[in-house]
Formats: structure tokens, sequence, C-alpha cells
């Protein structure tokens, strides 16, 4: 049995449709994120889960039960807000030790569990400090052992790391993961960085303009998106538009004279094909592919990032800093990739 | 700019403010402490002389004491009263949508615009024998004869509730709108119920403005003139009046100022023990 079900969720705000009809099943212990632009509905979803937000139609289902039935305080979530939400009158531990009050456990039994809570989010040594005292992280870390100490069915986390700075919230990412793998907790994470929802969860929702894109393994939406929209919000791609046609070993993708093997039936005539930057490969000008220029080149220190004029519009390489030695800015050069790293739908540039 | 003008500079920029402070609040206050020094007689008036017989009268005459700890109960009854009627009202108010909410508030601020007299006069009307309140109450058959609200404590504590309490409200309104929304959900998603989450978690967050707000309604409420002055009148004297009939009626100027300057030293006292008490208490919570 599923552990939580959404089916045909819908929030509606007068005309506007902030989530549509969204369906979406998530096992046990599993990490589930939802990612879109701001406006997406994300959001929406996850406070419609958490009860601050009453659905238009559709249901919620957790462990069989149906969740709409339940007071928000009955929910028995864990949440962790943006801005964290701490109790600025109250110390850290008592921040924690919240949850654990209102259930009514008593208090030598509470202090055990704070204690815990506060050492699995490494925070022993600041229990008595007010959050105002403390930095982000360390705040975000409060919030956290606060949703966690209440042993919670299900952890939701709304944009948990994005008041950290990027250093930080690195860090946190791999934390987050480890402490979720520790407790096993079942987690919707809301993000609108994609990599952020890549690094941590078994499962990315793409949503966009309240409607689900693809639910996928991260893995998967990256490297076979269901849409033009997954393929441009989940890292950088390059479009190249060109023609479908029929050859004599079946039908080919021409681009501006190059020709590459199609893997799935596309129809003959304008079509588009992305490429992600890291696939494409660059040549000395005597290679076969497409010919290109080199417009700029930004060294990244593991990367370098080229810019470069072809035929078929300006393209974007990601290329290993290697040691090998880098076309300059201005030399020609010739680009390539593989047929499986290419996927071609039909229809002219925008 | 040289070294030396830099130095300057704030003692410039601060000049002209310190100079109408100086001359419009200091002086003044500084006279009239200087006067409760002065001597004073039915016939001969002010006389420059040195003497603390006009203090040893207040400090003993237990008539005195007997208007300031009225006044004392007065501002303390009107205080309790004010966070009583203005926290939830700043409560309910903050939780209104955007239209009604600012017509309410112009409700609650829109008597600030009145002149005071106008509206205790408007209490007196209420409040007298033949007025709406006793009138009211006793074709309802509640009461066999009237109760004498004016020239009554209870009458000077109710109007002056109504004149103070929107500094109250404003107040804790204030603080109630730093309040994080986020935080009332954190608290109902551990399992806080409606009125555990306004016990523990609104509430004392705004403890600052309510008390901020107590500390301006006392001092307002201990120094008020003109509504003690008229629901109250000449029987019913508090620590303004006494000090204005000393100085206008009796013409004793001397024993007047003593009466205003312990007034102000009271005052003063209290405002600052209880800033010293809300700014120790919270410094580690609240920047």
């Amino acid at each position: 049995m599923p552990f939580l079900v959404l089916e045909g969720l819908t929030k509606r705000y007068g005309d506007q449709l902030a989530v549509e009809s969204m369906d979406l099943t998530v096992e046990k212990g599993e990490f589930v994120s939802l990612l879109g632009p701001s406006g997406c509905g994300k959001t929406t979803t996850l406070q419609m889960i958490a009860g601050f937000v009453d659905p238009t139609a559709g249901g919620i289902i957790l462990e069989g039960r149906d969740l709409l039935a339940v007071r928000p305080s009955k929910r028995g979530l864990g949440i962790v807000f943006q801005s964290y939400a701490l109790f600025p009158h109250i110390t850290a531990a008592e921040n924690v030790a919240f949850g654990l009050e209102m259930r009514g456990i008593a208090k030598a039994e509470r202090d055990r569990q704070v204690d815990e809570a506060l050492a699995l989010v490494g925070l022993s040594a600041l229990a008595d400090r007010y959050p105002r005292r403390m930095s982000g992280g360390q705040q975000q870390r409060v919030a956290l052992a606060r949703a966690l100490v209440i042993k919670p069915s299900m952890l939701l986390l709304d944009e948990p790391l994005s008041n950290l700075d990027a250093k930080l919230r690195e860090e946190m990412q791999i934390e987050l993961r480890t402490i979720q793998r520790t407790v096993g907790t079942t987690t919707i994470l809301v993000t609108h960085d994609q990599s952020e929802a890549m690094a941590l969860s078994d499962r990315v929702v793409v949503m966009n303009k309240g409607r689900v894109e693809q639910i996928a393994r991260p893995e998967e939406a990256y490297s076979r998106p269901a849409s033009p929209f997954v393929a441009s919000f989940l890292g950088k791609t390059n479009v190249f538009s060109g023609e479908v046609v029929e050859g004599p070993d079946g039908a080919v993708f021409d681009l501006s004279g190059t020709r590459f093997k199609l893997s799935a039936r596309v129809p003959a005539g304008p079509a588009l094909a992305r490429v992600r930057p890291e696939r494409v490969t660059i040549a000395a000008a005597s290679a076969v592919g497409i010919r290109a220029k080199v417009r700029t080149r930004v060294f990244q220190g593991a990367h370098w990032l080229f810019q470069l004029d072809t035929p078929a519009g300006v393209a974007v390489v990601l290329a290993p800093n290697d040691g090998a030695s880098m076309p300059r800015e201005g030399e020609d050069v010739t680009l390539s990739w593989k047929p499986a790293d290419m996927s071609v739908s039909a229809g002219a540039a925008a | 700019m040289t070294a030396g003008s830099a130095r300057l500079a704030p003692y410039l920029l601060t000049g002209p403010a310190l100079l109408v402070c100086l001359c419009l609040l200091l002086a003044p206050l500084g006279a009239t402490v200087l006067l409760s020094f002065y001597d004073w007689g039915q016939y001969k008036g002010i006389v420059e002389e040195f003497t603390l017989k006009n203090w040893v009268e207040v400090v003993s005459d237990s008539y005195f004491l007997e208007v300031f700890l009225r006044t004392l109960r007065i501002a303390l009854a009107v205080t309790v009263l004010s966070m009583l009627l203005g926290i939830p009202e700043a409560y309910i108010l903050n939780r209104m949508s955007p239209p009604w909410r600012g017509i309410f508030l112009l409700i609650v601020i829109g008597p600030l615009l009145i002149s005071v007299v106008a509206r205790t006069l408007g209490w007196a009307l209420l409040l007298g024998s033949t007025g709406i309140l006793n009138q009211g109450l006793i074709s309802l058959g509640l009461l066999k004869t009237p109760v004498e609200f004016m020239f009554s404590e209870t009458g000077v504590i109710i109007a002056l509730t109504h004149v103070l309490v929107p500094f109250m409200i404003l107040s804790v309104w204030a603080s109630l709108q730093r309040l994080d929304p986020q935080v009332e959900n954190a608290a109902i998603s551990l399992g806080a119920t409606p009125s555990a989450v306004l016990r523990r978690v609104v509430l004392p967050q705004v403890v600052p403005g309510i008390l901020s707000g107590a500390v301006i309604v006392f001092a307002l409420a201990a120094s008020a003139f003109a509504t003690p002055a008229i629901i109250g009148g000449r029987r019913l004297k508090v620590a303004a009046t006494l000090a204005y009939d000393e100085f206008l009626n009796t013409l004793n100027w001397p024993l007047g100022a003593v009466v205003a300057t312990l007034l102000l030293i009271a005052l003063v006292v209290a405002v600052v023990t209880s800033n010293r008490m809300i700014e120790r208490r919270y410094a580690q919570v609240f920047e």
C-alpha cells in the first residue's frame, strides 16, 4: 500500500488555478521533491498536505486514512518552514520541546528526547541559546530538530535551504540527506533549486503553472526530460533547430548538413534537437561534426564553459578541465555528440 | 572636511534641537523646581527665599497623600483596563482582512483626532445622573436609583480608558505586525490548539509591545488633566488638577510646583524602571 496518495488535488483562487488535478503516490521512507519556478503551485501543494490551505477538489490519503478530515494540529507532520519560523521568545531546547509538550509528554522523557534531537543535528552545545543569537544554519538545524522530535509520519520541507549561503547550503544538503536516511522519515521537499532537488531526492516532481510536467528519478528527468519545459528547467540545454528526413536507413535528423541517426520515431519535417552542454565534445576543426567558432570561454575551476557560434545557433558546451589544452576565443572547432545524448521533437524554433 | 570640523559636526547638527529642548523644556522645568523652594503667604505672595516649608507640607499632610494615591489608583486601573480591552482588540484587528482592517483602524484612531475636552464632555452627558447610561439602566429595571458616575473614580476611569486605549491598541498592533505568520502555523503543526497558539506563541512575543503600551497609558493617565477635571470636578482631585488649583485658584504657586515636581519624579521613576526591566528581560530575545 502506498504511504501517501494525492488524488486529483486541485486548488483554485478565483479564476486562478494554483494546482491542477495533481496525482502523486509516495512510498514509505521516500524523499520526493516538488520542483518548479515560483508560482508553479509547489508550495500550495505542500500547504494543502500540511492543512494550512484547503484544496478546492481532490483528496490526500496518508497510510490509508483521509488526511483532509484531520485538523492540521492533529496531522502529526513535521514541517520546516522557509523562514524557519522558530519561536523567538524561547531557547533552542524549548523550541524543540514545544511539540512534545503539546503531546503531554512528561518532563524527564521530554528532556531526553530533546537532547537526542539536538544531538542529531549537532547542536547540543547551543541548547540554551535564543534563536536570534544563532546563525541561519544553526536556526535551520533547530527547525529540523523541532520537526523531527515529534516523530512525524512525514517531514515537509518548504525551501528549507534557500536562506543559506551557497557553501553552507551544500553542507546542509548532505547533512539533510544523511539525517533523513538515518531517521527514515518519508520526506517531501519543496524547492526551486534544481541542483538541490537532484542532490537530495529519490524522485522529483517537476511542476509548471500548477501542472505536473514529469515525475521521475533525478537522473531520468535530467537525461530524458518528458517536456521541453523540464529539459530547460533541469540544467542548461542546447536547442538546435534542424529537419527530420527519411533516408535509406530510416529517419535521420539533419542539422545543417550533419546527420544524426534517430532512436525514436519523429515525423518528417522541422524538428528541435536538445543536447546537454556536458555531452558535447569539442574537437579540432578537421574532425567530423558541426562546424563552430568559439565566441567566449570561461574558466570555472573544474570545468571550462564555452559559448560557440554554429550554423544552427549559439551552442553552450561544458568541457571538463582534464589538463588538455582548450581552444581559444575565435578558434574554429567541430562539435559532436552521440545520437543517444540527443532528444529530438517535432517543431520549429520559437 | 577636516578632522576638527568632523568632530564638531554632531554637536552642530544636534545644536538647534538641543537649544529648543533647553529653552522650552528644561528651563521651565528648572524654574518649576526652583519655585517649589520659594516661600508663599496669603498676603505677601511669592517671596524668593529658600524654604522647605512647601515640601514638608505636602509630605506631612494626609490630604496630599490621598490625592497621590488616588492618582496612582486611577492610573493603574486605566492601564489594566486598557490592556484588557486593547490586547484582544489589537489581535482581532490584526486578523481582519484588508478593507475591514483599514476601516476599523480608523475607528480606533479616529477619537484621537477629537479634542479630549469634547470627548470628555460627551462622557459627562452619558454618565450624568440623568444621562443615557443611568436612564437606560433604570428603564431596563436593572437600577432603582441612578448610580453616581460623575465626580467618582469609576467615572474618571471609564472616560480615561476610552481616551487612552488607542495607544495600547497601536502599540500591541505594531508588535503583532512584526510576527512571522508562519510561526503560528509552526505551532499548529506541532500540535498546538488555538488557545495554546495564543497563550504560548503569540502573547509572549507581543509582551514588549504590551509593556510599552502600558507605560505610555500609565504615564498619560497619571498626568491627565482635562478628563479628571471635567468628570472628577473639584470634589475628586488628582495630582494634575491639584497642581492646577494651587496655581490658579489658591495662587500658591510654590505648593503647586511641589505637587507638579513630585508627579514628574514619580512618573520618570516609573517609566525608567519599567523600561529597564523590559530591556533586561528581552535583550536576549529580541533585537
